[in-house]
C-alpha cells in the first residue's frame, strides 16, 4: 500500500523517470512527501526511501540538511519573516516581532489555532520590497505591520487560497513534455548529425 | 550622470505584464535566436559566445566560453543550471525566472546545443514557488511549441530539460554542492580537485554549470553576434549586467546597465535609477558584491562598475548585488547579521567554517547588546585570522568551499572601517543606536 494518494505516487514515478539514477529524484520527492502531509512524516518518509532504494535514515539524515522541509507538523500556513541584511536595514525585525505579536506564537513554533507557524527566514532574493515575507514560500508583499495584519485576516478568511495553497504544495504546474526516447538513440542521432554537419563543410569548403 | 544607452540584453520584455507567456515571448522575437543557431555548427555557437567574453554573471565571473571549452568529450555529458540565488541582496536571477523564463530556457537550449549535450537539468532555489511554476510552464510550453523533445525545430538535435527544486540551502549555490543536491544528497561541497565539474561532475561524468543570467545573455549574442556584446562595457568586462540595488536607497531594485561605463555613484544616485539615500543621509558604507564582498567607503562611490576595477581595491563585484548602509545603519548589527547568516548555513564539513561562525556570531552579538569587552575586538580579527589567514582578498582558504573565507569579509571591513564604533559599543555597554 502506497502512503502517498494515487495522483502523488503518479507524479513520483513519473519524477523518477527523468533522472538517470533514482536518487537523484530525492529532492523533488521530498517536496511531495510534504505536499500530502503538509510535513514529513514517517510514512512519507519511509514512501520516499522505497521509492529512491534508500534508507529511511538515509532519506531523514538528507531532508534534515534542507530548511525547507519540516520534521514536525507545522501550521496550514509556514508565514516566514527575513531579517537578513537588505531587511534588516528596512525594518525587519521589528517586523518578525509584530508578527510574533500579532500571531500569539513565538519565533519557530505555531499558533495556539494551530494555523500558523512564524519562522525567522534568511534572505528570500525579493530585497527591492524589504522587509520580505512568504507564506508557504509564496511573496506576499506585506512590508508594514498593518499590511501584515491584513493578510493574516485575508488568509484566515480564505480569500487569499488562489495565491497560498496548503504547505507543502510548490509546484502546482505539472511537468506535460519530455524527451521520451532512448539514450542510445539520441546518441545515434547526434552522432548522424554530426556526420552530416562535417559533410556539409567539407563540401562548402571545396 | 549614469549611461543608460546600452541596449537592454536580459530585461528587454521584463515592463510588460505577460513577459512570463509563449505568447508574449513569440511576440517579441522569442526563439528566433535558437533557430538561427540550429543553422550554426555547435563550434560556431561556442566562438560566438567566446568572442563576446562573457563573463560568469552568478559570483566568480569566471569567462563562459572558457568553461565551455574545458568540457571533457565523453558519451555523456551535461549542462546544469545554476539558478540556487541565495547570496544575501541578490535578487536579479529571482527577477528573470519570474519575468522571462521563456529567454532563459532558449538561452539553455543553444547552450546545450552549442556543448552538444542532450540533458540539461535547471536547478532553481526551493524557496521561487513562482519562478519554479513559470519556468516549468515554460519548459512545458518550448515541449509544445517543438523548440525542445526530439529533433527541435526539424534538426538534429534533441535535449531534454528537467527542472529541479532546491529545499533550502545556501550552500547549493557552490556548483559541487549542487551537484551534490541533484544526485540526492545533502549539500557538501566536494573536496577538490578535481577542481571542475567540467572534469568530473554530475555522476562523475563531464558538466558545465552555468548561472541564470549567463544563459540569458545567450538569445542576444547568438542574434547580435558576439563582437557586440563585446563592444559594451569595457576592459574584461563585457555587456550590460544585472545589478541588484538593496539597502538605504530610495528606488531599490534589479537594474540593466551597462558595465565599466557607470560608477557606483550613478545606480546609487541617478534618478532612473537608485535616486539617492532615503532623507537625503550621507552614505556610510556599500557592500559591492553580495555580502561575501570587503566593503567600501564612499570615497570609491566613482569607481567604475567593472569586475577588474572592483578587485583592484579589493573587493568584489561578485553577484551583483550592492548594499547600501547610511549614518542610520550600526555596522556592528549589520556584521553580526551578516556572520549568523553564515554560521546559519555554513555546511558544517570543515572547523574553521562551522566553528568559527558560530563563534564570531556570539563575540558580534555580545558587543551589540551590552556584553562586549575591548579585547572582543582583536578576539574578533584573531578568529578570522584563522579562517582566512592574513585577511588578504582575494582570501586564503582553510577550507573546501569558499563559504568560510568569505564570513571575514564583513566582520574585517566593518572593524577596519569602523573600530570606534566597536569601542562605543564597549564603553556604551551596548548599541549607542539604540
Amino acid at each position: 500500500m502506497s502512503h502517498f494518494r494515487t495522483e502523488l505516487r503518479q507524479r513520483a514515478e513519473e519524477i523518477i523517470a527523468l533522472y538517470p539514477r533514482k536518487r537523484s529524484a530525492m529532492l523533488p520527492l521530498l517536496h511531495l512527501a510534504q505536499e500530502q502531509d503538509g510535513y514529513l512524516s514517517d510514512e512519507g518518509i519511509a514512501e520516499v526511501a522505497g521509492l529512491t532504494d534508500t534508507t529511511p535514515a538515509d532519506v531523514r539524515g538528507t531532508a534534515s540538511f534542507y530548511d525547507m522541509y519540516h520534521l514536525e507538523p507545522v501550521g496550514k500556513y509556514v508565514v516566514g519573516v527575513c531579517t537578513n541584511i537588505a531587511c534588516l536595514l528596512a525594518g525587519g525585525e521589528e517586523l518578525l516581532e509584530h508578527a510574533s505579536t500579532a500571531l500569539g506564537c513565538a519565533v519557530g513554533s505555531t499558533s495556539p489555532d494551530g494555523l500558523f507557524t512564524l519562522e525567522e527566514t534568511e534572505c528570500l532574493a525579493d530585497c527591492n520590497l524589504a522587509p520580505c515575507v512568504q507564506v508557504n514560500h509564496r511573496y506576499v508583499r506585506s512590508t508594514t505591520p498593518e499590511k501584515f495584519d491584513e493578510m493574516i485576516d485575508d488568509l484566515r478568511g480564505g480569500r487569499l487560497d488562489h495565491d497560498v495553497p496548503s504547505h507543502g504544495t510548490l509546484i502546482r504546474v505539472r511537468r506535460n513534455g519530455g524527451l521520451r526516447a532512448e539514450r542510445s538513440e539520441v546518441a545515434a542521432e547526434r552522432a548522424e548529425a554530426k556526420a552530416a554537419r562535417e559533410a556539409r563543410t567539407a563540401k562548402e569548403s571545396s | 550622470m549614469a549611461m543608460l544607452d546600452a541596449p537592454r540584453i536580459v530585461t528587454s520584455r521584463a515592463e510588460f505584464d505577460d513577459s512570463h507567456t509563449l505568447a508574449r515571448f513569440l511576440a517579441t522575437g522569442g526563439y528566433e535566436s535558437l533557430r538561427k543557431a540550429l543553422t550554426m555548427l555547435p563550434e560556431e555557437v561556442a566562438a560566438e559566445v567566446d568572442e563576446a567574453s562573457l563573463l560568469g554573471r552568478g559570483g566568480a565571473g569566471f569567462p563562459a566560453g572558457r568553461k565551455w571549452s574545458m568540457l571533457r568529450k565523453s558519451p555523456v555529458s551535461y549542462l546544469v543550471v545554476n539558478g540556487d540565488e541565495s547570496e544575501p541582496a541578490t535578487f536579479k536571477d529571482h527577477f528573470l525566472v519570474e519575468r522571462d523564463p521563456h529567454q532563459l530556457v532558449e538561452g539553455v537550449i543553444i547552450a546545450a546545443y552549442a556543448l552538444q549535450v542532450n540533458q540539461v537539468f535547471i536547478f532553481l532555489r526551493g524557496e521561487f514557488a513562482l519562478g519554479l511554476e513559470r519556468v516549468q510552464q515554460a519548459i512545458n510550453d518550448a515541449y509544445d511549441h517543438g523548440a525542445l523533445g526530439r529533433k527541435i525545430f526539424d534538426s538534429g538535435f534533441s535535449l531534454d530539460v528537467v527542472l529541479h527544486p532546491g529545499a533550502g540551502a545556501y550552500i547549493c549555490g557552490e556548483e559541487t554542492s549542487l551537484i551534490e543536491a541533484l544526485e540526492g544528497k545533502r549539500g557538501f561541497p566536494r573536496i577538490k580537485p578535481p577542481f571542475f565539474p567540467a572534469v568530473t561532475g554530475l555522476y562523475g561524468e563531464p558538466t558545465v554549470v552555468n548561472n541564470v543570467e549567463t544563459m540569458s545573455n545567450l538569445p542576444w549574442i547568438i542574434m547580435n553576434g558576439g563582437a557586440a556584446f563585446a563592444a559594451l562595457g569595457g576592459g574584461r568586462s563585457t555587456g550590460t549586467r544585472l545589478f541588484a540595488l538593496a539597502g538605504r536607497v530610495r528606488n531599490p531594485g534589479v537594474y540593466e546597465i551597462e558595465m565599466v561605463k557607470n560608477t557606483f555613484r550613478d545606480l546609487i544616485f541617478d534618478p532612473a535609477l537608485g535616486g539617492g539615500i532615503i532623507d537625503d543621509h550621507e552614505i556610510k558604507a556599500i557592500i559591492p558584491g553580495g555580502v561575501s564582498a570587503p566593503w567600501f567607503g564612499p570615497e570609491l562611490l566613482d569607481l567604475p562598475l567593472g569586475q577588474d576595477e572592483v578587485a583592484e581595491k579589493g573587493s568584489m563585484l561578485g553577484s551583483g548585488s550592492i548594499v547600501v548602509m547610511d549614518e542610520t545603519t550600526c555596522v556592528v548589527r549589520a556584521s553580526w547579521r551578516i556572520t549568523r547568516f553564515f554560521s546559519r548555513e555554513s555546511c558544517g564539513q570543515c572547523t574553521p567554517c562551522r566553528e568559527g561562525s558560530g563563534w564570531l556570531e556570539r563575540v558580534l552579538y555580545r558587543l551589540e547588546n551590552g556584553g562586549g569587552r575591548m579585547e572582543d575586538i582583536d578576539l574578533l580579527l584573531d578568529l578570522c585570522d584563522n579562517i582566512a589567514p592574513g585577511l588578504t582578498w582575494p582570501p586564503q582558504q582553510t577550507t573546501i568551499c569558499v563559504l568560510g573565507p568569505s564570513i571575514p569579509s564583513s566582520i574585517h571591513s566593518a572593524i577596519s572601517m569602523f573600530r570606534d564604533e566597536f569601542v562605543a559599543h564597549v564603553t556604551n555597554g551596548g548599541c549607542p543606536h539604540d
